[in-house]
């Protein structure tokens, strides 16, 4: 299947397998064109997942995934690209509505921004959070000493 | 004195009829001191009824059985903190459940009991009663205005909403009943509530199954009418504690509520007192015509005694059925007592029936009499009190607009269809 | 289903998603603007807050109303985030296992069924047959428990009282089995990576055969009491709709996907444990109101007494753990393995950095998910009915949130 399009992108496009499960290395570039073409023509029409990693000693710090599922085909295939901290990612949205939710959450932990999303606030944590916990380098102990010093005006016993 | 009383018990008409206000003050208190003892019984066999329809057992540790549980529950609300918003309005907040339960309880002067046990025989009595029990919208659409807060408005002009429309196919339903009292030689109705049972006695069928299925539509119409004229499931969405709206008694808290309560129960026991009188024979026992011998007489005027006897005698098992647990001792204790309290009435009423057994004016067979009409009108009412414990707990609940669709949409249509037919049946054809 | 179809809907779902977010966006944020009024005429923002008796837990669901019409929705979840994913770094894979029941408590058996296989794909260690015999049991067990917990709070939401009671107290069977098989009733922690720790007690197959015979009449009981009665029919029937495009555009699935048209389950799609070698059918329904995926997980309970039947009659003996070293170091690399919850597709994603912690453990809830498909299946509605629909999807809190 990745043939014919390794032809068009060249290689940005690195099909992988691992354990049995195929998944795509793709370049930041190429994302929305790879994803929309997932869905159109290759029948990828479920989008089971969007997730994120965080690698802080790498130069692009964090992996965007994406886990699709084709009813017709019966298959599964993963879809990973590399950001780097700060930058931004084209939202999927548009491709699969199930897309909103979960780029939100992905946003909620990791603070990776998605242009094109419709409404990208957070959604687990409350409003007003400072931080993105999933990050390696949150401080959980620092987090939970602010908070009680600023709430309850002592110091934290951790 | 004995005279007095003698000469009350020998009149064969109301005491507004007879104009003898001693006696009618008399019926007054012991209907109000009985309408309070029903809504407490009521309050009990619902709680019990509902936790065995629910696999559970209700109330068992107030009183033996959970029996003394109203009265913890009617002591707390008392106690309870007496909170009124600040920004309601206070002599309307005081006033609401007060207009609520006085248009319930101004229904009973009409509600026959007997041929004479009744406030007051009026002859508009049904056409009083309609226009009474109406007044019960006015306590609910001003309790929730008196309380300041959108959702028990919102939950008030919904009930309100709910209760006028099911009252069109309650008022025709009932206009078809009083329609069949006319079918006698002389062509005339009434509206009393003893003459409709006089009716009734006279054409020797009860009105449900007059013409059958009119009369049974009719009951049926009515029956369901009522239901939701007391906002009791399934069409209790808008008292629901899973909606959003909480209803108009959000803000009422302790005995304010109560008198709520007391309103709702008392509503129910009165409509359903109207439903018996219409169309289920009222005081009459069943077979009036059919078994028509005095032995018959005699056999059926034995049901209150046994009815009595047979719940002294389940008493008495649930007593003997206690553990035997030193913690148990003063519930054992207690439901003994009870029991034994139950079987001295079942056997003051076997006495009173078998001494009066027959049909002359002595005392012991007036007293027959009375008890007899009482009973078997409690009892129907009683059946009807089970229904509505019964609707709640096994079904859900309608959705508002549903509700309202039912009332105008098909309840409306069939009253008046089966008031046209009665019509033709009764009045044209013949 | 051909692309086509699919794109077309897909972007008319779209469009209307986010014309009406913008709409809400605009009540919630631009409240005093001068030149705009504070609501339009008719509209009203109505908060069913985070403690509200129909909200299966702490949910938050903003009604923008017309009237008694809902125009749109907003809900606010994570008032029961725990941060289980941030454990999981801090943890290694077998210290993690409790943890995972704890995200959806109705159906715990399931999540550690998906964890437990997640890590033994990742592993390349396949559970022994026996205690693949075993954990089909006690998920299929568990499946039916949470389908009553589910049938008894739906009812109750739209007024049924009774089958509340009855739903639960056959449940209490079910959670006697867990309670003798593992010590716990709710939060089971049954199975251990490579296979199960306990062995089935004596008794066990007696015991799940006395359930099956003392249930099949149960649901008959449940389905007495509500699938033709008049209320209950007028109460689900057309409430909720979502098409199975929409649905699949959405990403929901389990029983709300099935009840929309979608013949998709991955016991058979993808088949994991021993499910390959049961005999069972996926029920589907027509209109993917609530009324079908009602009628869908009652037939769900009885295809799960079908499998259980099947599986405890035959339970092959040998070894319940299978080849796990002591301390478990998965290579590097990368995995997603899911299941087929009693909610839908539980996934889990596992990525290891050769180390005894996972480096990071994503868990894909099903009622997260499904619950983003509230907002179009409510569009329309009266609010007595968004109760009953929040109902109808089966959420738990603990799932979506984590």
């Amino acid at each position: 299947m990745v043939e014919k399009y390794r032809s068009q992108y060249g290689s940005g496009l690195d099909p992988l397998t691992y354990l049995g499960q195929n998944y795509l290395a793709v370049d930041r570039s190429l994302i929305p064109d790879i994803l929309r073409l997932l869905r159109e023509e290759e029948q990828f029409d479920y989008c089971v997942d969007i997730t994120a990693a965080h690698y802080p000693k790498r130069e692009k710090q964090f992996d965007v995934i994406w886990i699709l599922y084709s009813f017709p085909r019966n298959e599964r295939v993963r879809v990973k690209t590399q950001i780097a901290d700060g930058a931004s990612i084209a939202s999927s949205v548009s491709i699969w509505p199930t897309a909103n939710w979960l780029e939100r959450e992905v946003y909620d932990m990791f603070g990776i921004q998605f242009d094109g999303h419709p409404d990208l606030k957070r959604i687990l944590l409350p409003d007003g959070w400072k931080g993105h916990p999933l990050r390696k380098d949150y401080g959980i102990l620092q987090q939970d000493k602010e908070w009680v010093q600023i709430n309850l005006g002592i110091e934290s016993g951790q | 004195m004995p005279n007095f009383i003698m000469s009350y018990l020998g009149s064969t008409v109301t005491p507004g009829e007879a104009g003898s206000q001693f006696w009618a003050l008399i019926y007054v208190l012991i209907i109000f001191a009985g309408v309070s003892v029903a809504v407490i019984c009521m309050n009990w066999i619902e709680r019990k009824a509902l936790a065995h329809f629910q696999i559970r057992l209700g109330p068992m540790r107030v009183g033996p059985h959970g029996l003394l549980q109203p009265f913890a529950d009617a002591l707390k609300l008392m106690l309870k903190e007496d909170i009124i918003p600040a920004e309601a309005d206070q002599f309307v907040f005081w006033v609401a459940p007060l207009i609520g339960l006085l248009a319930a309880f101004t229904v009973y002067t009409v509600i026959p009991f007997g041929p004479s046990q009744a406030v007051s025989d009026m002859n508009i009595g049904i056409l009083f009663m309609l226009g009474v029990s109406s007044l019960g919208v006015l306590g609910i659409v001003v309790s929730g205005w008196a309380s300041n807060s959108h959702y028990p408005l919102i939950g008030a002009l919904r009930s309100s909403a709910q209760m006028v429309s099911y009252e069109v196919a309650m008022g025709l339903a009932v206009v078809s009943a009083v329609l069949m009292t006319s079918l006698n030689a002389s062509g005339t109705g009434t509206l009393s509530m003893i003459g409709i049972v006089q009716a009734q006695q006279q054409q020797g069928v009860w009105f449900i199954f007059k013409f059958f299925p009119l009369g049974f539509l009719a009951f049926v119409i009515f029956a369901i009418a009522m239901v939701a004229e007391t906002n009791r499931a399934p069409f209790d969405m808008a008292e629901a504690e899973s909606e959003l709206t909480a209803g108009y008694h959000t803000e009422y808290s302790g005995l304010r509520w109560s008198l709520f309560m007391l309103a709702e129960y008392a509503a129910m026991i009165a409509v359903s007192s109207i439903a018996v009188t219409l169309w289920l024979g009222g005081w009459m026992r069943p077979f009036p015509n059919l078994l028509h011998a005095p032995a018959w007489d005699f056999i059926f005027s034995l049901f209150p005694g046994l009815t009595f006897g047979g719940l002294a005698a389940i008493a008495m098992i649930g007593a003997a059925r206690m553990p035997a647990h030193s913690f148990f001792r003063i519930q054992r204790i207690g439901l003994a007592v009870f029991a034994a309290l139950l079987a001295f009435s079942a056997l003051l009423l076997l006495v009173i029936a078998i001494a009066g057994r027959s049909a002359d004016t002595s005392v012991a067979a007036r007293f027959r009499e009375g008890i007899d009409y009482v009973y078997w009108f409690v009892l129907k009412v009683a059946v009807f009190m089970y229904l509505f414990i019964w609707y709640r707990a096994t079904w859900p609940r309608y959705r508002f607009d549903q509700l309202m669709r039912i009332g105008w949409k098909v309840m409306l249509p069939i009253s008046l269809g089966v008031l046209l037919l009665t019509a033709i049946v009764g009045v044209i054809l013949p | 289903m051909s692309a086509e179809t699919n794109e077309v809907s897909s972007r008319a779902l779209l469009s209307s998603d986010a014309s009406n977010r913008s709409a809400l966006e605009r009540s919630h944020l631009d409240l005093e603007t001068a030149e705009k009024p504070y609501l339009d005429s008719n509209e009203l923002i109505i908060n069913m807050g985070p403690q509200h008796p129909a909200t299966h837990g702490v949910l938050r669901v903003i009604l923008k109303l017309d009237g008694e019409r809902v125009l749109g929705t907003e809900c606010v979840i994570g008032y029961l985030h725990r941060g289980v994913e941030k454990i999981a770094e801090n943890r290694t894979y077998t210290m993690f296992n409790p943890y995972v029941d704890r995200m959806d408590y109705c159906a715990a058996v399931s999540n550690g069924l998906g964890y437990c296989e997640a890590v033994e794909k990742l592993l390349n260690v396949v559970a022994p047959p026996r205690a693949q015999y075993i954990r089909v049991i006690l998920t299929e067990l568990n499946r039916i428990a949470s389908h009553q917990l589910w049938l008894g709070t739906h009812a109750l939401d739209i007024g049924a009282m009774t089958p509340l009671f009855y739903t639960f107290r056959d449940r209490e069977e079910i959670l006697k089995i867990f309670e003798k098989y593992c010590g716990a009733r709710l939060t089971t922690h049954a199975f251990r990576i490579g296979g199960c720790q306990y062995e089935t007690y004596a008794g066990f197959e007696k015991d799940v055969n006395n359930f099956l015979t003392f249930f099949a009449p149960k649901i008959d009981e449940y389905e007495t009491l509500l699938t033709t009665n008049r209320i209950w029919l007028e109460r689900t029937k057309n409430v909720g709709v979502i098409s199975g495009a929409d649905a699949i555009a959405l990403g929901v699935t389990g029983p709300v996907l099935r009840a929309s048209g979608v013949k998709w389950d991955l016991r058979k799609a993808q088949p994991y444990a021993a499910y390959s070698e049961f005999d069972f059918e996926i029920p589907v329904g027509t209109n993917g109101d609530t009324y079908d995926r009602y009628l869908v997980r009652m037939e769900e309970m009885r295809q799960s007494m079908r499998i259980i039947e099947q599986a405890v009659s035959r339970i092959p003996e040998g070894a319940i753990m299978g080849k796990v070293p002591k301390v478990i170091k998965p290579p590097v690399g990368e995995i997603y393995h899911s299941i087929e919850a009693p909610k839908g597709e539980l996934g889990y994603f596992i990525v290891s950095d050769g180390s005894t912690q996972p480096y990071r453990l994503r868990v894909r809830p099903p009622s997260f998910v499904n619950l983003q498909a509230l907002d179009v299946m409510v569009r329309g509605l009266l609010v007595a009915d968004v109760v009953a629909v929040i109902g109808t999807i089966d959420i738990v809190l603990g799932e979506v949130d984590r």
